[in-house]
């Protein structure tokens, strides 16, 4: 078999998809809608709306109209049956290009993180030149199911011929069937919810509630001192009435929170140490993320803010009990540090999803324990400390709000900008753990 | 926001009824849509002057149809009268008697054009005279208009020609639709600067501009008109409205910059905006504006303070960082701006001393401003709105609002897109030989004349 030589030049400007080298994939900024709690400000809304709106506003903020990007990839995790093309009809809904294609991940609240971690390599492999990810939840317009045995009943009313066939169907209708199934109880295979399965991370690792406590406090003090700067004026497009996510309270103090009863840790009795305020709410709301290639960026005069180095995806077996829910990206993380060579004292920002002050303590006092990460990690002795100076330094999931699949988008837009006003060559890394004991985690690099 | 009495006269009864009882009877106005001629008939030029042969000249290289004197029982969109070379008050009347001979031949949303040369540049008191008389006749034209007609001045500076890229500009505009509540104004042009847009119906093609307050109102309208007349905007507008402002800026294909226009580096955020995103900045709106009214006698330092900051100190601020010399990469040669005054701040308003004070302070510092423009190549001026159908007017409690309404010569409210129309007719190449004017768009109000 004869080998082609090819020239290096013709290489170089081919896509690495087709034998050239791989390119950086670069943000360049996002858009959010505040987010709201759920069945407040946007108890009308619906995931197609809020994500609609996020793309406009967008494309308003990088004047894109018309534009066809490469590809929008979003999700939603809570998802009516009648939005199983959500992205693509948001897509058609913006003032994006009808020939954009799109596409709809789901990853838990882990979603934003995988629908920018796929589009990115895309980037990098040439097959895309620009691309949007995010994600949308709502929590007030959940997907409400029909039990089994109702919608045996209907299916057969469907098909039914005869009136003598229809009424056969409807008598096997029984009250109790016409309970609708609330969508997203708790996990399938335990029964408990997510904040019971935190809590006995959190009693595990022995995280006082003071720190827990402390920890959200802080969440809403940093965040509300970013809004107060400006510092959101470029990340934030109001919705619905809404400028700023209204679960948000500047002035939090430890001291407030304190009196509050516990909301999860049943199985705990006085040890429970959970409570509303230091678990992220219900909420709604949606965001989005522009990433592209340099060269589509230069063209358009649009200023590159950080660079997605990398992504991690782990999974953790939490059902026998042996792991908690929550601590998929304690794995992650350290391979991801490995395969670049780094370790938690290179990185100049932290941002950890804030599902619970638990989850993001927990996993801290993981990677501090020299046993564990022996054991669990397979790492040579303790992989670090996280400089708490370095961490969610602008609030986080417990003062914004968790619309689900939204999170990923909120922390890769506002750390890129972090990246960026830090300057060149700064490093960040992203943590979102997820339903189903799974997460995400990604290396940004600042530009 | 609708005029309802205006809609009840357009019908038959309507008419006969008002007309009856000697009531108000606004019509409806001659608007620009693109595509457009500049008028919809034939033009009469009156004089045997320099101005009135470029007049003709530049009427016909427009495509319209010119006429020396009225034809009998045939309509006329316009009258172009020119006074240029009147020395003595008596000169005056030979031009005006034609005028009068020929008004009752005009169509509906006529135009009456009178061209003089400046007043104040006249030091011979019999000249000045004459000049100045040409204003009263101008105004009384105006008031004497029916059917939507309207009169306006366009005067001449010091050696500057009707055929002048800014004075040919300015006479296609007063004649246009873009003019319609435009009336018993004065133009100056007083250079011979400025250019004729290459594109006639999109005049501001290859032009950056800036707006702020672009999110609602007449902000929104002045943005819909400088994108339909070829500009790429900028729409500028608090956080808080970002909603609205990236609908309307979707809607023209725009770019969208949330910002507080006082904060002290709002003119810089607004240049990097420019410098990285289109290389350039051509125009500036100053639109955005508060009213905190209350009676002077009740009001509070937070009222009026706000008022002045973002209204005057506002547009200070922005211009200071736009004419500043490490901006001219930007905001380079040409850079044309145009800043928002009310009738308020040139006749004055009750319970509104902030809000006029801050108006007429954009009226001074537009004039101020002028030397510093006109060094660059540049150009700066203001338009005053009288009574526009704007959310804000709508809440004016009815019998106020309908006095209001009918204290013009056109017997009605203007529209956002009336003022947008001058806003960007001022950002043009078109109107490069106006600087440090103000323009009122009031249908010729009777407020402050």
């Amino acid at each position: 078999m004869t080998h082609h030589e090819t020239p290096a030049s013709e290489t170089a400007s081919r896509p690495a998809v087709a034998g050239g080298a791989l390119r950086p994939a670069v943000i360049l900024g996002g858009n959010r809608i505040p987010f709201a709690r759920a069945n407040t400000a946007y108890a009308e809304a619906g995931n197609q709306e809020m994500l609609t709106a996020t793309l406009d506003g967008l494309v308003a903020r990088f004047g894109l109209q018309g534009e066809r990007i490469g590809q929008v990839t979003a999700g939603a995790v809570l998802k009516h049956p009648r939005n199983f093309n959500l992205t693509r009809e948001a897509v058609l809904g913006s003032a994006l290009s009808a020939a954009t294609p799109a596409a709809d991940v789901q990853v838990a609240c882990a979603t934003g993180m995988e629908a920018l971690g796929t589009l990115a390599n895309k980037i990098r492999l040439g097959q895309l030149d620009s691309a949007i990810g995010g994600g949308v939840d709502s929590i007030s317009d959940a997907p409400v199911s029909l039990s089994d045995g109702a919608r045996r009943v209907l299916l057969q009313l469907n098909t039914a011929k005869t009136t003598k066939d229809r009424l056969r169907a409807l008598a096997q209708l029984r009250p109790g069937q016409l309970v609708p199934e609330p969508a997203g109880a708790g996990e399938p295979r335990t029964g408990m919810s997510m904040g019971e399965h935190q809590a006995l991370t959190t009693h595990k690792w022995g995280i006082t509630r003071q720190a827990q406590d402390e920890l959200a406090a802080a969440s809403h003090r940093n965040l509300g001192a970013a809004y107060a700067a400006g510092y959101m004026d470029d990340l934030v497009t109001p919705f619905h009435g809404l400028a700023r996510d209204n679960n948000l309270r500047p002035d939090s103090t430890p001291e407030k929170l304190a009196g509050l009863k516990p909301a999860f840790g049943r199985q705990l009795g006085d040890q429970a140490t959970m409570t509303a305020a230091n678990s992220t709410p219900l909420t709604d709301g949606a965001s989005a993320v522009l990433l592209s290639s340099e060269e589509w960026a230069a063209e358009r005069g649009l200023p590159v803010l950080a660079e997605f180095v990398d992504m991690e995806n782990a999974a953790v077996d939490f059902v026998d009990g042996h792991e908690g829910l929550l601590m998929a990206p304690a794995y992650a993380v350290p391979r991801l540090l490995a395969r670049h060579g780094l370790t938690l004292d290179d990185l100049d920002f932290v941002e950890i999803h804030e599902a619970f002050a638990g989850t993001v303590l927990s996993t801290l006092a993981a990677w501090e324990d020299e046993e564990y990460c022996r054991e669990r990690l397979g790492l040579p002795g303790a992989l670090g400390s996280v400089d708490r100076a370095r961490l969610n330094v602008h609030g986080s999931s417990l003062a914004a709000g968790h619309p689900f699949a939204a999170t990923g988008g909120r922390i890769v837009a506002l750390l890129a900008k972090m990246l960026h006003e830090k300057g060149e060559g700064s490093l960040g890394l992203i943590s979102v753990c997820a339903a189903g004991g799974q997460g995400i985690v990604a290396l940004l690099r600042g530009r | 926001m609708t005029d309802r009495y205006g809609t009840f006269v357009a019908s038959p009864l309507g008419r006969r009824l008002t007309g009856a009882l000697g009531l108000p009877q606004p019509v409806e106005l001659r608007r620009h849509t693109p595509g457009d001629p500049v008028l919809p008939g034939s033009v009469l030029v009156l004089g045997a002057t320099r101005a009135a042969e470029d007049a003709r000249t530049l009427l016909a290289s427009w495509g319209l149809e010119v006429a020396d004197a009225p034809r009998e029982g045939a309509r006329h969109a316009a009258i172009v009268a020119c006074f240029d070379g009147v020395a003595t008050p008596a000169d005056l009347g030979a031009v005006a008697l034609e005028i009068g001979g020929a008004l009752r031949s005009l169509g509906s949303s006529s135009r009456v054009v009178t061209v003089f040369e400046d007043p104040e540049a006249a030091t011979d008191p019999a000249l000045r005279a004459a000049r100045q008389g040409v204003t009263g006749l101008t105004r009384s034209i105006a008031h004497e208009m029916r059917r939507g007609g309207t009169a306006n001045g366009l005067v001449l500076g010091e050696g500057v020609p009707l055929t002048a890229p800014g004075a040919a500009g300015a006479l296609a505009f007063l004649l246009s639709g873009r003019a319609a509540y435009v009336s018993g104004q004065f133009v100056p042009v007083a250079t011979a600067d400025g250019a004729v847009p290459a594109d006639a119906a999109r005049p501001l093609a290859g032009k950056v501009a800036v707006v702020t307050g672009a999110a609602r109102g007449i902000g929104a309208a002045i943005v819909r008109t400088l994108a339909r007349d070829g500009a790429v905007v900028v729409g500028v507008d608090v956080p808080a409205a970002g909603e609205t402002l990236a609908k309307v800026v979707n809607e023209v294909g725009g770019t969208a910059l949330a910002l507080d226009i006082t904060a002290p580096d709002a003119g810089a955020r607004i240049l990097e905006h420019c410098r990285t995103r289109h290389g350039r900045m051509d125009a500036v709106v100053h639109n955005a504006g508060i009213t905190r009214d209350r009676m002077l006698a009740n009001m509070d330092a937070a009222r009026w303070d706000s008022v002045l900051a973002v209204n005057t100190t506002a547009q200070l601020a922005m211009n200071e960082a736009f004419l500043a010399e490490d901006a001219r990469d930007v905001a380079g040669q040409g850079l044309r701006i145009v800043g928002l005054a009310s009738i308020s701040g040139i006749a004055g308003n009750r319970g509104q001393t902030n809000y006029a004070a801050s108006k007429a302070g954009v009226i001074g510092l537009t004039a101020a401003s002028a030397p510093v423009l006109a060094a660059r190549g540049g150009t700066i001026n203001a338009v005053a709105p009288g009574f526009i159908e704007t959310e804000m007017t709508a809440k004016i409690p009815l019998a106020t609002r309908e006095v209001g309404r009918r204290l013009n010569a056109l017997q009605q409210g203007g529209l956002p897109q009336d003022v947008a129309e001058t806003v960007a007719w001022l950002a043009s190449d078109a109107a490069g030989g106006t600087n440090g004017a103000t323009l009122r768009v009031c249908g010729q109000s009777k407020l402050g004349a």
